[in-house]
């Protein structure tokens, strides 16, 4: 599935956190976006789930506009997995994961095989099905996002939306998370801090300040200029003498 | 690697529990028209059922009828359904508000309701047309929706993560309301009433069920049947709110109307028991907390766990009101306090060594 946003603007209380952003991923595409601090990410990301009506533009999920659908049918086709989102419920890991069907079922249509299948198998992608039985609270945060991205995958989306996943992640599951995301057979938005991370995205966004300034490929968009001028940072960029892939070596802050 | 499939069981737990509830509440309602000051025999009990329901014709003692018929039975049953009513509430409130503090009367449901009460009872407002219920009724609706539009304006405009969330605005709203209410309550008292007067205002804002007949039955049922339909549709949203609002809306969840529907459901149901028996504390705080713990926190089986659990406490905690004390009646608030205070510490504290 398509996702397009047009001119999307969005402001809280007098402040502009959005402006002007306008951006579409093809289907089964990868794209990464970086961004410091405060730039903007977790709000296009919020605007993209259709968890926040833009005040301008709008979002298509492949020609049609999201304001016209229902919060369920969107959910269908869109999720997000949130940077950090708790609960003092004493909840299981499978459970949490079940709550992913929740659109798809209702007070009449009860919970199926099917469902049961789908749970199983998206414990088994986020690699916790060893802990389904294991509390909420028992948790590290490495394995509660796993489980995060767990509930997002029984939503079976077309689209998946998510928000530095790989934070609280040790580097095993970082990359294990992103081979996973990358594999996946739908459209993908991802929100990085790793740029080395990013490099891996099919395509790249870099936020600034509520705007989107880039858009291309990772070696087009992520260079030494742009480093400078949107992260701040001076960096050497070189080949791997391995698999020639591209490398950043940051060196230090402007 | 095969899939490891094991059925988490949630859904099975209906059928296999559910044909224990009409006998758990019927055990309740029988003990609560068996035991008082005057013990009735259970015999006798369901001899005068059959005469009443099925126009049987067994010779019973008239009294004995009378005290089971027209006055043990309907207040069982009253009872039952404000327990089901506030600890559903109290379930409802404390998903959807993610504060586990949160219950029924955080709205400033039972402050209104005082206020109500004692304007019609003390200073006379409605010049006698208008009872106790409908006034205690009407403050209590008024409160509710003060605080709601006061958790609107607070909270609207703001976005996620930033600002004052609904949630949050709804609680503090809440606790504004109550106290205005309380107040407003106590300035009535101050000015208008004498001490027998305040005496009796104290006792029935404490839980009173003396005064329950037949037609309050017909009130309290339909109102806690329609509170549980609404929570057992909504079960899976609830559900959803696991982990707060957004997470909600991205697994396709309308939170606004939803969570507004659910509330003002809960705030009726209420408003409707407060009116007739009075501000009975901590069930639906307590009830809904034990139950997760028992049951787990996925309202699939909450919500009905819960909705008996209330019922059969609330019916106990009558029984014990008219038979703790000799010849007096104590207010079914004192009781449900006394029991609930030291459960929800031993909850409290089991619940935090399993962590």
């Amino acid at each position: 599935m398509k996702i397009t946003a047009e001119q999307l603007t969005w402001r809280v209380h007098g402040s502009q956190l959005l402006t002007d952003v306008s951006l579409s991923v093809s289907p089964r595409q990868t794209f990464g976006l970086i961004g410091p601090n405060g730039s903007g990410k977790t709000t296009l990301l919020r605007l993209l789930a259709g968890l926040r009506k833009p005040k301008q533009g709008r979002v298509l999920l492949d020609d049609r506009p999201m304001n016209t659908m229902r919060q369920r049918d969107i959910a269908q086709s869109v999720t997000l997995v949130e940077q950090q989102a708790e609960t003092t419920d004493r909840i299981k890991v499978r459970d949490v994961v079940a709550l992913g069907r929740t659109p798809f079922l209702s007070a009449l249509r009860p919970w199926s095989h099917q469902d049961e299948l789908i749970v199983a198998q998206a414990l088994k992608d986020v690699d916790m099905q060893h802990m389904a039985d294991r509390f909420w609270h028992t948790l590290s945060g490495g394995e509660r996002q796993r489980v995060h991205i767990g509930r997002a995958l029984a939503q079976q989306p077309k689209i998946l939306l998510l928000d530095e996943p790989t934070n609280h992640l040790d580097i095993r599951h970082q990359l294990s998370i992103l081979e996973l995301v990358r594999q996946l057979p739908i459209t993908v938005i991802i929100s990085l801090h790793d740029l080395n991370h990013a490099m891996e995205c099919d395509r790249i966004g870099v936020m600034e300040g509520g705007r989107l300034v880039d858009t291309g490929p990772p070696r087009d968009v992520l260079t030494p200029y742009r480093l400078r001028q949107t992260f701040g940072v001076y960096a050497d960029i070189f080949a791997d003498p391995i698999d020639g892939s591209q490398v950043m070596r940051f060196r230090s802050a402007v | 690697m095969p899939i490891a499939l094991k059925r988490s069981s949630t859904e099975g737990f209906w059928w296999r529990w559910l044909w224990l509830t009409p006998l758990v509440l019927f055990i309740a309602l029988m003990a609560g028209t068996a035991i008082g000051e005057t013990s009735i025999p259970i015999e006798t009990i369901f001899k005068v059922l059959a005469n009443q329901l099925f126009g049987a014709d067994y010779a019973v003692d008239r009294i004995d009828a009378g005290i089971i018929w027209n006055y043990r039975l309907s207040r069982a049953i009253v009872a039952a359904c404000c327990g089901t009513g506030l600890a559903l509430a109290g379930v409802v409130l404390q998903a959807l508000l993610r504060n586990p503090l949160a219950d029924p009367y955080l709205m400033g449901i039972s402050a209104g309701a005082s206020t109500g009460a004692v304007a019609v009872a003390v200073a006379g407002v409605g010049a006698g047309v208008i009872t106790l219920s409908i006034g205690a009724f009407a403050g209590a609706g008024l409160a509710f929706g003060l605080v709601i539009l006061l958790a609107h304006a607070a909270s609207s405009g703001t976005g996620g993560g930033r600002g004052i969330q609904a949630a949050g605005a709804i609680i503090l709203a809440g606790i504004a309301g109550s106290q205005l209410f309380n107040a407003l309550t106590a300035f009535i008292i101050t000015k208008s009433a004498s001490a027998e007067q305040a005496r009796g205002i104290m006792f029935w804002l404490l839980g009173n069920l003396s005064g329950v007949r037949w037609d309050n039955v017909w009130m309290a049922v339909p109102a806690a049947l329609f509170g549980l339909i609404i929570c057992l549709w909504h079960r899976r949203a609830l559900d959803a709110f696991t982990f707060g609002t957004d997470s909600a809306a991205s697994m396709g969840i309308a939170v606004r109307p939803v969570r507004g529907l659910l509330i003002t459901t809960m705030a009726l149901v209420t408003a409707i028991m407060v009116s007739m028996v009075g501000a009975i504390g901590f069930v639906g705080l307590v009830i809904p907390h034990a139950m997760r713990f028992i049951v787990g926190s996925r309202h699939t089986r909450l919500v009905p766990a819960a909705a008996l659990a209330g019922a059969v406490f609330l019916i106990f905690s009558d029984i014990l009101s008219r038979i703790l004390v000799t010849g007096q009646v104590l207010p079914i608030g004192v009781i449900t306090s006394l029991i609930g205070a030291p459960a929800f510490a031993l909850i409290l504290i089991r619940g935090t060594r399993t962590r």
